[in-house]
């Protein structure tokens, strides 16, 4: 199974979300966002946090327009899974692979704490290994994590089961508490909260390493 | 030529950041401020001839987040 983890000018997540691709089993290739192909036989494209091109103009913009990026789009339009984590939440709304966008925090503040969230659905490899309901604590990090979307955006992903996680205590103003969402074939996650930082005993909790532990299983079956 | 652009929220997208400006306006003393948008302004210096279609693919493309701006084309 090979993933590959995009690197933008700003990113400061990406060796993390190697790591935790890595200790799922995952073969893990960095790409830089100026490459404008993906290495042959990628499964699985990691988006990773941090300030991509500074956050100029929007949050995600420039970096959804980066050369890499048509790429990651030509690879989900394939049916290819991307794992898109805080700043590669926004890249992903921005590249228009999953819907609505992330606004302004609500309470105007960054706000990096841990924080509970809800397991919405089980039915995506990303979630499959945690249990239907179930609360777990993942760190957030995020000035603009405020997600905002129509109300028949919101109801759509409702009544197709793609909110993957709410917040427990809503830390951002997020219409409907969503904290992640999925694209329409299961395959594409976008996420505020950072699993990748909750995944070995040094991080002070593993919660989310489930969200990875699955993954080699589950693409293999793919 | 330039050409100027006006992004802002569009009606009805909560802008947080506008609410912020209207409670320091009213600490300061200044009543009967009831609402406050803010938005940016872009300002780009073209190549002659640049048609204002142009503009406005750049806004689809790049310059605004139609899925909660909207954008006012000025050429000058």
């Amino acid at each position: 199974m090979r993933a590959a983890v995009i690197v933008f000018p700003g990113s400061n997540c990406d060796r993390d979300l190697a790591v935790a691709f890595r200790n799922a089993g995952l073969d893990v290739t960095m790409v830089w966002h100026k490459d404008t192909d993906l290495p042959s036989g990628i499964d699985m494209v990691g988006i990773p946090g941090g300030f991509s091109f500074g956050d100029y103009l929007r949050c995600g913009a420039i970096a959804a327009n980066s050369p890499i990026c048509q790429s990651v789009k030509a690879h989900a339009d394939r049916g290819g899974y991307v794992f898109g984590v805080c700043n590669g939440f926004q890249v992903l709304t921005e590249t228009k692979l999953l819907p609505g966008a992330l606004m302004r925090n609500a309470g105007l503040k960054f706000v990096c704490k841990n924080t509970p969230l809800k397991v919405e659905t089980t039915s995506s490899v990303f979630t499959s290994a945690y249990a239907q309901g179930q609360e777990i604590m993942i760190p957030i990090a995020h000035h603009d994590g405020n997600y905002s979307a129509d109300a028949d955006t919101v109801k759509l992903l409702q009544d197709e089961d793609r909110i993957a996680f709410t917040y427990g205590q809503n830390p951002n103003g997020s219409t409907a508490d969503i904290a992640g969402i999925l694209s329409e074939n299961r395959r594409v996650l976008g996420m505020m909260p950072h699993p990748e930082r909750a995944a070995e005993e040094a991080h002070g909790g593993t919660d989310g390493a489930r969200l990875f532990a699955h993954l080699t299983e589950a693409l293999a079956g793919a | 030529m330039k050409a100027r652009v006006h992004v802002m929220l569009k009606n009805g997208v909560l802008d947080p950041q506008g609410e912020a400006v209207r409670h320091a306006l009213g600490s300061l003393g200044f009543a009967g401020v009831e609402g406050v948008r803010q938005g940016k302004v872009i300002e780009l210096d073209l190549a002659d001839g640049t048609t204002e279609e142009t503009v406005k693919d750049m806004c689809e493309k790049l310059l605004a987040n139609t899925v909660i701006e909207r954008y006012e084309i000025e050429l000058v």
